[in-house]
């Protein structure tokens, strides 16, 4: 049989992001899969040069659009444990409830997008819409429908009354109520089960060795989850990782939908639990040292490595992101399948192309 | 968490990654930091349990280091981008880009380097100018 | 005569290619919620396509890099003319927060002419469609000039 080479990308119908993938295949069948980056890459960690330590919160929320808001928490996290700063408690709180919200709208946004990939446009329009209500929420309490801007070094920007916390709370009612009917549509159903049981199968030990994160490693049975660490308010909240065994795609997309119903589980128990007080504290001095934060976005873990050495403008802002860690993922899935299931695994890690290569 | 690491040398990094390995810990990343004009710091990020464990090389810049993609196949990827963005070499890799992971194929230059004082220097590019 | 009926035709239902030439994913997935129910830009007749050769109107969100321009230059070659292009998001019209990375060329108008600016970081999905309807006046334009 002849080898033949077929380029996947950058310009991809299913994929919303440019990014390349060379597929070597005997048959119809993958042999190899590489890919290839650089339609993305702009030197984010490079600009910390010119901003300062204020100005990089605004930088890294533009890492990603989708967990925007999860980007800065870990910057402005991380800088706080490095200059001392205890961020007040109702803070902390309204950061789960946003850093929650981020993560509903985002595994709605990847459900809709995975629906896509083998052709369930349908069910596309219907996960967009309820993730509609999430970016209604954001708007109305932040500003913005996207980038929503509310973490500070100390704390938040912005803060939510009573009227606005009754409105979020029913609005996540329907959210719930739609998510499940959805839930039991997709999961039993024939076309998807087909497209997805026992694709891109990945064992409990590949997923471990290959250093993957977020849901790709909790679908294996790894019970890896950055928000067992306890920052922000998580520590206060009743809390435990998601877990499925299979390990396959269908997997994936299962333990993407308990999270939702998770995160809304979450965001009622911060509601209920936040106390009054303070937004913020003032910020004094200049940071110094070398400092590792770690948060859970909806991808999968990010890591943020910071150095500074007491001046205006930080000596080094390192950014590993989710996607960028679950890349391996690819290499190691892809041998082996079908050229026709290429896209439903490739969008199975929830690839985020802007994140991964900044 | 504040970083508190364990020496390593570009000798002994695989063989010092393989008993981490061994002890059970997940690969997270590289960081490269550059210091002053000849050396860098590169530091190996593990984690086990939510435990962090952190190596430090502190390395010439134009010393080849041992690639740990044998060991964790994961590495390579980032120890790519560390070729592409500081232009340090890594020994080895799994799948070695060539420095175009990010990067076009004529740039020469080391974009995160602020000194760019490489032996060759007076054929690179300043950081910034991308010559393509 | 015909001319004039495929022109006003191609009005009504222009097709839209979108491209990410490095955007930060907040102006793209506003542009993908421009077609879910909410926002609903097919009432319009406008179609997203994935091929070049398909589209009318083309859709730029981020900054322009050194490795996506020649992407970026090559598809916008493939649209048949007329054509017309809206630049979206503070990145796409000047670099924005990014401008001053070393690997942003700048804004979309450095590789290819842009017909219509989008402002907002993330544009939202009104000024997008908002944007799409000017498009289509320029479209307008570009059609009669061309059969003059």
């Amino acid at each position: 049989m002849t080898k033949t080479i077929i380029p996947f990308g950058p310009q991809h119908p299913v994929l919303p992001e440019p990014v390349h993938l060379q597929l070597t295949l005997q048959d119809e069948v993958i042999t190899e899969a590489i890919p290839a980056f650089g339609y993305v890459h702009r030197g984010l960690e490079k600009l910390a040069e010119i901003r300062d330590f204020q100005q990089m919160i605004y930088v890294v929320e533009r890492i990603c659009g989708i967990c925007s808001m999860i980007h800065a928490m870990c910057y402005c996290q991380g800088l706080e444990e490095m200059m001392g700063i205890d961020v007040p408690p109702r803070a902390r709180f309204l950061r789960v409830i946003w850093s929650e919200l981020h993560r509903i709208h985002s595994h709605l946004l990847w459900m809709g997008l995975f629906a896509d990939s083998f052709g369930f446009e349908s069910l596309f329009m219907q996960c967009w819409k309820i993730r509609e209500k999430i970016l209604d929420i954001d708007e109305a309490t932040t500003g913005n429908r996207v980038v929503i801007s509310v973490n500070v070094i100390g704390g938040v920007r912005k803060d939510l009354n009573a009227e606005q916390i009754h409105w979020i709370l029913s609005e996540l009612k329907d959210v719930e109520k739609e998510t499940l009917r959805l839930e039991t549509t997709i999961m039993t159903d024939y076309t998807v089960k087909k497209r997805t049981v026992g694709k891109g199968v990945l064992t409990r030990q590949q997923a471990y060795e290959l250093g993957l994160v977020g849901p790709v490693l909790r679908a294996s049975g790894i019970a890896q989850d950055s928000r067992m660490l306890g920052y922000a308010a998580f520590n206060e909240i009743d809390f435990a990782p998601v877990v499925e065994t299979d390990g396959d795609c269908y997997a994936r997309c299962k333990v993407r939908f308990r999270e939702i119903f998770q995160s809304i589980d979450l965001i009622r128990q911060a509601i209920a639990k936040m106390p009054d007080g303070e937004l913020a504290v003032k910020v004094k001095g200049r940071p110094e040292g070398e400092v590792v934060s770690r948060v859970e976005q909806p991808r999968g873990e990010v890591f943020y490595y910071i150095k500074a050495n007491g001046k205006k403008n930080l000596e080094r802002v390192r950014v590993r992101t989710p996607t960028f860690a679950n890349v391996p993922a690819l290499l190691a899935m892809l041998p082996g399948m079908w050229l026709s299931d290429v896209p439903v695994i490739v969008l199975s890690i929830d690839p985020c192309i802007s994140c991964t290569e900044r | 968490m504040i970083v508190s690491d364990i020496p390593v040398c570009p000798e002994n990094i695989v063989g010092e990654t393989a008993k981490i390995k061994v002890e059970g810990y997940r690969f997270v990343t590289l960081t490269c930091v550059e210091l002053d004009e000849t050396r860098v710091d590169v530091l190996y990020h593990f984690d086990r349990d939510y435990q962090m464990k952190h190596l430090r090389m502190t390395v010439l810049k134009d010393t080849p280091i041992p690639s740990i993609s044998p060991v964790y196949f994961a590495a390579f990827l980032v120890e790519n981008e560390i070729q592409d963005l500081f232009g340090i070499r890594f020994q080895g890799l799994a799948i070695d880009y060539d420095r175009t992971l990010y990067l076009a194929e004529d740039v020469k230059a080391a974009p995160f380097c602020k000194y760019v004082v490489l032996k060759t220097s007076a054929t690179l590019n300043t950081p910034g100018e991308n010559p393509s | 005569m015909f001319e004039k009926i495929l022109t006003k035709a191609r009005m009504l239902s222009p097709w839209v290619l979108h491209f990410d030439c490095g955007s930060c994913n907040g102006c793209d997935i506003e542009v993908l919620a421009c077609l879910t129910p909410v926002y609903d830009l097919e009432r319009f007749g406008i179609i997203n396509t994935g091929n070049p050769m398909h589209a009318d109107i083309f859709l730029v969100t981020g900054t322009v890099n050194h490795r996506n321009k020649q992407v970026l230059r090559n598809l916008y070659d493939q649209i048949p003319e007329p054509k017309v292009v809206v630049a979206l998001g503070a990145c796409g019209l000047t670099g924005g927060v990014f401008r001053e990375a070393y690997n942003v060329v700048g804004g979309v108008d450095k590789v290819i002419p842009v017909d219509v600016y989008v402002p907002g970081c993330p544009a939202k999905p009104e000024a997008i469609i908002d944007g799409v309807v000017l498009g289509l006046e320029k479209f307008r334009q570009k059609a009669s000039a061309m059969h003059s």
